[in-house]
């Protein structure tokens, strides 16, 4: 690493965080780069960047099976970044850890491998504010006579929890729920809901991809079965996300694909599956991603979790005191920064949301629009769409000053 | 791209739409959003053989798709039904005489799109833009 450490509870050097992202400092129509679409996916600091392609440069080999000297340094390097995903999340092993694309994968092997195990009534439950990658893969299962129910969201954006007492029954297998809204930002409590979940019977899965970036992450404090996370929503590359799962119930499920690496022995008309956690990865794995993501863990180590968090309230306060200068804006999610990350969907009362994206654009600020793949939750809300803009510890409070502005422009433009 | 999307006449169909509003005997009604932003139109044609004699339309979204679909309802009122199929995307860009980019040409298109769907089943130009 490039950096020195910083302790915790010391206050971070937010101009040193990011001249390690050499994006942030890229102009954009003339302007300085305002990066607010981090929910979408953050940057990556210059130490993943270079460890990827040190990789190709001067590691690339295939991992596993191999035993000449580069496979075993591949395969050194892409355990080793198992072993600190891991420990990044607490789990008891690094045999929890399953290497995949990103959470939409982990999610889709859950339904489809744990799914198989779900009989006709059988019933999973999901909330009104999920990603569509957590909606979509449970409907699948509809095929075969599983149900699914959601769980409401209050008006002030957070989860409806008493929904959970009366619509878990003992046909519910599955809950399945955002750890963070992408769309609200708002903290659901996971730990509260993963132990209604046990006490009826079911298992729980949580979609921690918006909250991995912003919140410290103990899966045995949880108690979470299932946790999904991407690496690039982390300070990662693309490509590379992880299901973690407890070992018990990973010894239950079927393979998700087929193929090498997953099996122990093959006959013609069968197979003997490999052990924990190679069972679940079929064909040759994102190697240099996994290596990029164990930096970037490292990476957010040495900034410390603490410290991400403590930045990201204080652009949270920051932003709910500001953003209502701009008149007749809408914010949606929690008006709490305990309650929340720094995420803000909004609308202009008269400024459709992809104008406003356009038009913040002029002035360097990169945000997103539309339904942020939360249909269910846009008809909640009661609107077509939403602007986001989606922070991260790197955001600085002149950065949002500097978006009211263009905020105030669209305003101007459509008045 | 951007500030300068916003010209005035986009503006000015936006906030003052040309033929908004339902026909009382339309021959056809033709409805399609584009799922992206969230906008909608639904357009009404009045046809007496192959001529356009009456265009209504009604639908909420973004500027640049109900300005758009405003003045493509000017373009066609009065013409032959024939015209509407020959109408390109090149045609749509050049009647709002600002310059796209490829994220907002879908709202651009919507109205195009939701004639040419509806009457003969066309589909939109190559759709990158349809990815949700």
């Amino acid at each position: 690493m490039h950096m020195g450490s910083v302790p915790r509870n010391m206050q971070l050097d937010i101009s040193q965080m990011r001249s390690d992202f050499p994006i942030l400092s890229k102009k954009i129509n003339g302007k300085p780069l305002v990066y607010f679409d981090n929910a979408a996916t953050t940057q990556r600091p210059v130490q993943v960047i270079q460890a990827i392609d040190r990789f190709y440069r001067e590691t690339n080999s295939n991992v596993h099976r191999g035993v000449h000297e580069l496979s075993e340094r591949a395969t050194e390097q892409f355990e080793a970044a198992r072993e600190n995903v891991a420990k990044f999340i607490n789990a008891k092993s690094p045999n929890e850890i399953i290497f995949v694309r990103g959470t939409t994968e982990a999610i889709n092997l859950v339904a489809y491998s744990y799914g198989k195990k779900l009989r006709r009534g059988n019933r999973v439950l999901l909330s009104l504010m999920e990603h569509h990658s957590n909606i979509v893969p449970w409907q699948f299962l509809r095929e075969k006579g599983v149900e699914l129910d959601y769980v409401g969201v209050n008006d002030d954006g957070t989860l409806k929890l008493e929904d959970y007492y009366g619509l878990m029954t003992k046909q519910t297998k599955i809950v399945s729920i955002a750890h963070v809204s992408n769309v609200l930002g708002t903290i659901n409590p996971v730990e509260e809901i993963a132990k209604i979940a046990h006490e009826k019977g079911s298992l729980i899965l949580v979609d921690g991809a918006q909250s991995i970036p912003h919140v410290s992450i103990d899966v045995q404090e949880m108690d979470c079965d299932f946790f999904a996370f991407s690496g690039h929503k982390m300070l990662g590359p693309t490509g590379i996300g992880v299901l973690y799962a407890k070992e018990s119930v990973l010894e239950q499920m079927d393979p998700f694909m087929g193929g090498g690496s997953i099996i122990k022995e093959v006959q013609l008309n069968e197979s003997k599956w490999n052990d924990l956690p190679y069972k679940f990865e079929a064909g040759t794995p994102n190697i240099a991603g996994a290596i990029g993501l164990g930096v970037a863990i490292d990476y957010l180590n040495v900034i410390g979790m603490e410290n991400i968090r403590r930045v990201g309230k204080g652009l949270t306060e920051y932003a709910l005191e500001t953003l209502p200068e701009v008149g007749d804006i809408e914010i949606y999610g929690p008006k709490n920064s305990e309650d929340r990350v720094e995420v803000f969907s909004f609308n202009l009362a008269k400024v459709h949301a992809h104008d406003v994206a356009s038009i913040v654009n002029d002035y360097g600020v990169a945000i997103r629009s539309g339904h942020h793949c939360a249909q269910p939750l846009m008809r909640r809300l009661g609107v077509p769409a939403t602007s986001r803009a989606s922070l991260y510890a790197y955001n600085t409070k002149e950065e949002i000053d500097l978006f009211i502005q263009s905020l105030k422009k669209a305003k101007e433009v459509f008045n | 791209m951007g500030m300068d999307m916003y010209a005035e006449n986009i503006l000015d169909h936006y906030k003052n739409p040309r033929n908004f509003g339902k026909l009382n005997n339309p021959t056809g009604t033709y409805k399609d959003s584009n799922p992206l932003c969230g906008d909608e139109v639904e357009i009404q044609l009045q046809l007496s053989g192959d001529k356009i004699d009456d265009v209504a339309f009604t639908g909420r979204g973004c500027a640049i798709s109900q300005a758009s679909t405003s003045m493509l309802t000017e373009q066609i009122k009065g013409k032959e039904i024939g015209h509407v199929k020959k109408f390109t995307q090149q045609d749509i860009v050049s009647m709002l005489g600002i310059s796209i980019g490829p994220t907002r040409m879908k709202c651009a298109l919507l109205g195009l799109r939701t004639l040419q769907k509806g009457l003969w089943g066309m589909s939109a130009p190559s759709d990158l833009t349809n990815l949700q």
